[in-house]
């Protein structure tokens, strides 16, 4: 499955339409893997790391349903905007899927947060919460997302929210399109000369002459160090 | 078990690849000896595709970065292993605690470090004469000068000239700028009346020779450089010295179990567990030099029991394994107001810290002997697993809403990024006879060679020392604008106080000294019982002052090595 058909999927999930999803085996052996959207057989490994991913790769534990409504979450929790790219456009939905092969111990939290999430969704509108309309489920999402206003009976809501929330932030924000969105820019080479003039000014700040005079002349980096005998560099 | 000998007698076996080990192929090799490195772990080279980890991408990793059982500080840190090493285990005496943080491969524990190197200064070999307390090295800062600026040279290190008479100046290579949050820290310092000065690193800043290059500010220096811009021992000792002078073979899976000694109590070589076949080889000496780590190099001696060294080899004295000693460690968090919302640009910088600030109470009066420095953190980091985590709850502390979803979380993602500064305290303890490393009669890891146990707690001297760094660290970040995260740990939780082991600084378990009874080597690194035995890790310690051991590892190695070469030169070992 590639990634457009893999959007498409989602966007029906999403609308209440699981026909395609449900066609896969219930063991979730046909859905498309974090293993399968990026390459993972050479980032430094050793050959124990290599065979430990490998086990993990082939694992399994959410059934269809839960992927199903994992995705379609971390969809509400993060949609696509003008400027950047849903959840499931960044393959959030896959990391979370390898998230609890990896960590066993967010297991519990997520089947039965989910397990939770359909019993209310069920009471509130006769459905399982990825067969409610949008607006039903941003109704839902309102009671759980807000820790301050968790009540008895929405509590453990809450607490999946927070579980799930964190999974897709960080599943979001590790992937070249979270980077964007964020801003962040390093992880290449450069040579840093200081914070950049604007940045300064804006927080009131300078850099001291007497400090600078100690710091690095940067088009002199690639000239040889050499010190006289009481350490003062000559280069 | 069918043993192996190897035919070669070399001039000089070394166990380990550390940073003292390196220093020691390094030299001895240069020096004319035929050399081999026994090393428990892997082969490991950070310029070779197949064990980069640098400047990858977050979603190179399936886990985003995060820890595992086989590499505890993260899929993209250099150190393999880590606090504990399946099929290799230790223990603790009921009531103590200790971490103890191994790295397997070669170049160990420098493929991963901070790179801080920091040069102990007078006082620090003489902390008896000051409080009391614990030992005088038997040797004073101007012994150790020379060699401290050989380091320098050899290997590299920015920092600037300050004339702070225990904080000595060295060969510098000029530091980098500071970045927008040290900007912050330094206003804090100021404001708090603390010194803060610019970093002391051993990365290249400028070229230093036609080996290594120059650093190119990926802020990523734990997970090995790649161009050798930063100091590993692998990268900038081990394979010189290999190309150099062809005179250091390398055998790597290569556990060494124990010292072999002769009927005249003599050592004359090692014998190790070939990981890739589990045989156990021998593996011949005129000299062995022992780098395993101070408390694996405790292990192997202490394993190395003969009729001529019943309590095992070099520790007639009894205080093996005994004064080890760890790095005090204590950390605070705060948000910055003034930071949130802020402009990204690239900020990685050099990996770790462009500022800090020493100790600066030596002429105090406390209710606690010895002190600390400060390691800044913060800034516009690389995202990996953990980024976004509860991030929302930091609207606690301003006021706004927490919790949310869609446009309003990615707004909240924006306005904290790189709005956090923190301090990490790092300080020196008191070593005591009482806190030690012994083998466990009950256990043998999985080559059957009997493992540690650990008997380590902290006295009040540290938890007072942390005391103190918690007040002062509130009173920085809030000078600098900052609003305190969570709740200023007191005495119920030990102020904050890190666990013994947490720092990965352990010294001290083969101390010298002068006296043999009172110490396990002489002030040449040389066993008191065995003349044909050097330790050139940090296990000759006799206290560890609030400085990184690194710099003082090469330096002590360095010398010890020499040492080796004159008295093999004069026939006296």
């Amino acid at each position: 499955m590639n990634r457009r058909d893999s959007i498409k999927t989602m966007l029906l999930g999403a609308l209440g339409s699981s026909m395609i999803i449900n066609g896969c085996a219930p063991d979730g052996s046909n859905r498309r893997r974090l293993q399968d959207v990026y390459d993972f057989s050479s980032y430094g490994r050793t050959p124990e790391e290599k065979a430990r991913d490998q086990k993990i790769f082939n694992d399994n534990f959410f059934t269809d349903h839960e992927f199903e409504t994992v995705a379609v979450l971390c969809d509400l929790i993060l949609p696509s905007n003008a400027s950047a790219g849903s959840a499931s456009d960044a393959f959030v939905p896959e990391f979370i899927d390898f998230a609890v092969k990896e960590w066993p111990n967010q297991q519990e939290g997520f089947r039965e947060g989910i397990a939770w999430l359909d019993t209310y969704s069920s009471a509130k509108n006769g459905k399982d919460f990825i067969f409610a309309k949008h607006e039903d489920q941003i109704t839902i999402l309102d009671d759980i997302a807000y820790p301050d206003k968790a009540t008895k009976e929405t509590e453990a809501g809450v607490e999946f929210f927070n579980q799930i929330r964190n999974f897709t932030l960080t599943g979001y924000y590790t992937t070249q399109m979270g980077w964007d969105d964020l801003g962040y820019v390093g992880n290449r080479p450069n040579i840093w000369d200081g914070v950049p003039e604007d940045v300064l000014k804006e927080h009131g700040m300078e850099y001291e002459a007497e400090w600078l005079a100690k710091c690095i002349d940067q088009s002199k980096r690639d000239i040889t160090a050499e010190w006289d005998e009481d350490g003062n560099l000559l280069t | 078990m069918e043993i192996i000998k190897t035919r070669k007698t070399y001039d000089a076996v070394i166990i380990g690849s550390g940073a003292g080990s390196g220093m020691s192929a390094n030299i001895l090799a240069e020096n004319g000896l035929n050399v081999a490195i026994i090393e428990a772990g892997p082969f490991f080279d950070p310029a070779q595709n197949q064990y980069r980890s640098q400047l990858r991408p977050a979603w190179e990793s399936p886990r985003r970065g995060a820890s595992t059982p086989l590499r505890n500080f993260g899929d993209w840190d250099a150190a393999y292993g880590g606090w504990n090493i399946e099929g290799e285990p230790y223990t603790k005496e009921e009531g103590t605690d200790f971490w103890w943080f191994r790295s397997r491969m070669l170049g160990g524990r420098t493929n991963h470090w901070g790179r801080i190197s920091l040069r102990f200064g007078p006082l620090d070999f003489k902390r008896n004469d000051i409080d009391g307390l614990g030992d005088n090295w038997p040797i004073g800062y101007d012994e150790i000068k020379p060699f401290y600026d050989r380091v320098d040279k050899i290997i590299g290190v920015f920092g600037s000239k300050e004339g702070i008479y225990n904080e000595p100046d060295g060969f510098f290579l000029p530091p980098p700028k500071p970045r927008l949050h040290e900007m912050y820290y330094i206003k804090g310092a100021r404001k708090a009346g603390i010194p803060v000065i610019p970093s002391r690193l051993s990365i290249l800043t400028k070229r230093l020779n036609s080996d290594r290059g120059v650093c190119f500010y990926c802020r990523q220096c734990n997970r090995a450089c790649q161009i050798y811009a930063d100091f590993s021992s692998g990268s900038c000792l081990i394979f010189p010295a290999q190309k150099g002078t062809g005179r250091v073979d390398l055998f790597v899976n290569a556990m060494a179990r124990k010292v072999i000694t002769n009927k005249e109590g003599k050592a004359t070589g090692v014998s190790y567990i070939n990981k890739e076949n589990g045989t156990e080889q021998v593996i011949n000496g005129k000299v062995i030099v022992m780098g395993a780590s101070a408390c694996s190099t405790a292990r192997i001696l202490l394993n190395s029991k003969s009729t001529q060294h019943p309590n095992g080899l070099g520790n007639s004295s009894g205080v093996m394994g005994r004064y080890l000693h760890d790095s005090t460690g204590a950390d605070r968090m705060a948000l910055i107001p003034d930071l949130m919302n802020r402009k990204t640009y690239n900020e990685d910088g050099v990996g770790g810290l462009h500022v800090y600030t020493p100790w600066w109470l030596n002429d105090a009066k406390l209710d606690f002997p010895r002190g600390y420095h400060f390691e800044i953190w913060g800034g516009l980091g690389h995202p990996s697993y953990g980024t976004g985590f509860n991030v929302s709850d930091l609207n606690s502390y301003i006021g706004g809403t927490v919790g949310g979803y869609g446009d309003k979380l990615r707004d909240d993602m924006k306005k904290f990024y790189g709005s956090t500064i923190g301090i990490s305290m790092r300080g020196e303890s008191v070593p005591q006879y009482d806190n030690y490393c012994s083998i466990d009669p009950n256990k043998v890891d999985q080559w059957g060679i009997p493992v540690l146990k650990f008997n380590y707690r902290w006295t009040e001297y540290e938890y007072k020392q942390a005391k103190h760094a918690q007040d002062m660290m509130e009173e920085v970040l809030t000078s600098a604008g900052g609003i305190m995260i969570g709740d200023k740990p007191g005495e119920d939780r030990g102020y904050g106080l890190t666990a013994p082991g947490q720092i990965i600084h352990e010294v001290g378990t083969t101390r010298m000294g002068d006296d043999p009874k009172r110490s396990v080597t002489n002030k040449w690194s040389q066993l008191h019982d065995c003349e044909n035995v050097f330790i050139v890790d940090a296990g000759t310690f006799v206290s560890q002052a609030d400085k990184n051991p690194t710099w003082t590892i090469l330096a002590l190695s360095m010398r010890a090595s020499e040492y080796v070469v004159d008295q093999l030169k004069k026939q006296n070992i």
